[in-house]
């Protein structure tokens, strides 16, 4: 990566005057054009906003040029509301859906001068581990074009990892930033539960969802999200805890930090050659003066079977308001309200919703509730102790993002459980509550990234962006970048 | 673990959820929901006696505000997305809900 396409690069370039908002935001605008044909990054590009608000900024360099994010282009995924700008979710539902508000993270960006370039691709309201539930066609990976970037929040990785731009924006509930990110080869940051305001994001499952950054480096991460950060009186459980400057965390010394790697998780099932750069990763770690030890997670491996009742449980209820009344797809021609309902969420919904709605709906339903949702949110506290006890010896849990690099479109697509199965490593860290890191860590064989994920403790997001910076110190992992033939 | 869900079973919950299914939908989804909750039994084998449940994580406690007017979303807005309304009088439109 040259250091221009970084937050830090462009930042500097805007305070020196040695480019102007207006020629970044057309030369990423060319970026996106180039290659949007062949990788599918976007839903909707908005360059006259784009544009407009470059303008803006150089028009008034007093106003805006010490913004922390001034004149930077970003790509968010398209589940965050944009006032005025089509806002889908990747679904039928909302195809032409138009929020009369900002969500809090976009006016935060852009009252810290960010610029909006476009809508990324996701699966279909968020839920899948592909793009592939995408109702507008899947994204591709700019490391293997026939393989998925992962997903949720996989647009939002396509865009940062073909140099679309330098940051983008996800939303995490089960790996969604983290998966994408380490399969893209990106820093992507879950932050601790509350760390972030939610108004304005399209809920999926309201006590997991979180919004976060996907980056190239640890520093361009940490900037975003000290923007993004924060109280916010339209979300309850957003924290008052104040955020922290999270660029000063970033000294490069780990000495003495304890990190805690749960073996006994990693016996099956994960791919020798991601294994063997989680390994690497950890002697990098190591060599610069942390402590690396066994920690346990004895409930860990439960987390699939929780998170899959608990947030389609939650995804149920969550999407009963996509009726075809107040906004969004309307079935025609239907007799009554009962079958206008019924058809328009036939036709407005995908079929991975679809089921993710019918098993909440199960899990939550007499007779059931007790057997499914009940024992799994028993099972919750189980795994949320673990890691409360787990940080009682160690100050971060360090495991590989994803069991396996990206897999080909298509592999997953017949088989849900199998695509849920990927999810391993990442939910538990959702269920908790805790902030996660996904950083690149080295690649497979075929030129595939791997990540590996920091887990740490409530509202330590430093500590995690300090680890990741002092990794990025010592590899060059983070500098590789996709052939793309432009 | 093997675990049956029937067709009709995913007829009711389909009613539940207002999702209208053809009849190889609800075929595919007792198959698939079958698969998914079967994997989930394997729940059943965790002691959780004396557990309490988690329903969320947020760690905050009950905050208060000044009850104070604030500005929302003003009518026109609030309707402009609406596949059908009646702007002048403020209203949503639906299909008639009574035969």
């Amino acid at each position: 990566m040259s250091e221009a396409a970084s937050v830090r690069g462009l930042r500097e370039q805007i305070r020196s005057g040695s480019r102007s908002a207006t020629e970044i935001c057309r030369e990423a605008l060319a970026t996106v054009k180039a290659l949007e044909s062949s990788l599918h990054a976007f839903v909707t590009i908005t360059e006259e906003h784009a544009l407009k608000r470059a303008a803006e900024i150089d028009k008034d360099p007093r106003r805006w040029r010490d913004k922390p994010l001034s004149g930077v282009p970003i790509a968010l995924k398209d589940n965050l509301c944009t006032r005025g700008i089509r806002t889908t979710a990747s679904s039928r539902m909302l195809e032409s859906f138009l929020p009369p508000y900002d969500a809090t993270v976009v006016s935060r960006l852009e009252e810290a001068g960010a610029i909006i370039v476009g809508k990324t691709n996701c699966d279909e309201f968020a839920m899948g581990s592909s793009t592939e539930n995408s109702a507008f066609g899947p994204s591709r990976n700019p490391w293997a074009p026939d393989r998925t970037p992962g997903g949720s929040s996989g647009g939002s990785a396509v865009a940062v990892a073909s140099g679309m731009t330098p940051v983008a924006l996800g939303s995490d509930t089960g790996g969604s930033i983290r998966q994408p990110a380490a399969l893209c080869g990106l820093v992507g940051l879950k932050p601790t539960y509350g760390r972030v305001s939610r108004y304005g994001l399209l809920a999926f499952a309201s006590s997991l969802d979180q919004i976060g950054p996907l980056a190239r480096t640890a520093y361009d991460a940490a900037v975003v999200l000290a923007v993004i950060a924060g109280a916010d009186p339209a979300d309850a459980t957003s924290t008052p805890t104040p955020a922290a400057d999270y660029a000063a965390a970033l000294t490069g010394d780990i000495r003495q930090i304890r990190i805690g790697v749960p073996w006994r998780l990693l016996e099956n099932g994960v791919d020798p050659a991601v294994l063997q750069a989680f390994r690497v990763a950890l002697d990098v770690i190591r060599a610069r003066g942390a402590v690396v030890e066994h920690v346990d997670l004895p409930h860990a491996k439960h987390a699939i079977s929780v998170y899959y009742l608990i947030a389609t449980a939650e995804a149920s209820s969550n999407l009963a308001r996509y009726d075809g009344v107040r906004y969004g797809y309307r079935a025609p021609n239907t007799a009554d309200l009962g079958s206008m309902y019924a058809r328009t969420r036939r036709l407005g919904f995908g079929p991975e919703v679809k089921r993710r709605i019918m098993l909440g709906t199960y899990v939550l339903s007499a007779g059931y509730y007790d057997a499914y949702y009940l024992k799994a949110q028993q099972v919750r506290t189980l795994i949320t102790g673990d890691y409360q006890r787990a940080f009682d010896q160690v100050d971060a849990v360090a495991m590989p993002t994803t069991p396996t690099a990206a897999f080909r479109l298509g592999e997953r697509t017949a088989d849900p459980l199998q695509m849920y199965l990927g999810d391993v490593f990442t939910v538990s860290a959702n269920l908790a509550g805790l902030p996660a890191i996904s950083i690149p860590c080295g690649f497979t064989q075929e030129h595939l990234p791997v990540g590996l994920q920091l887990t740490g403790r409530r509202f330590e997001e430093a500590a995690l962006l300090r680890l990741a910076d002092a990794h990025e110190r010592d590899t060059d992992w983070w500098q590789r970048t996709p052939e793309l033939g432009i | 673990m093997s675990f049956r869900v029937t067709t009709s079973e995913v007829e009711a919950i389909a009613a539940l959820a207002r999702i209208e299914l053809d009849g190889p939908e609800v075929e595919l989804f007792a198959r698939q929901l079958g698969d998914i909750l079967g994997y989930a039994r394997e729940l059943q084998a965790v002691n959780t006696s004396d557990v309490a449940p988690t329903a969320h994580v947020a760690g905050s406690q009950d905050t208060e505000r000044p009850d104070e007017i604030r500005p929302s979303l003003d009518r026109t807005s609030a309707l402009q997305n609406a596949p059908d309304a009646w702007s002048e009088g403020g209203l949503f439109k639906v299909p008639r809900v009574l035969g």
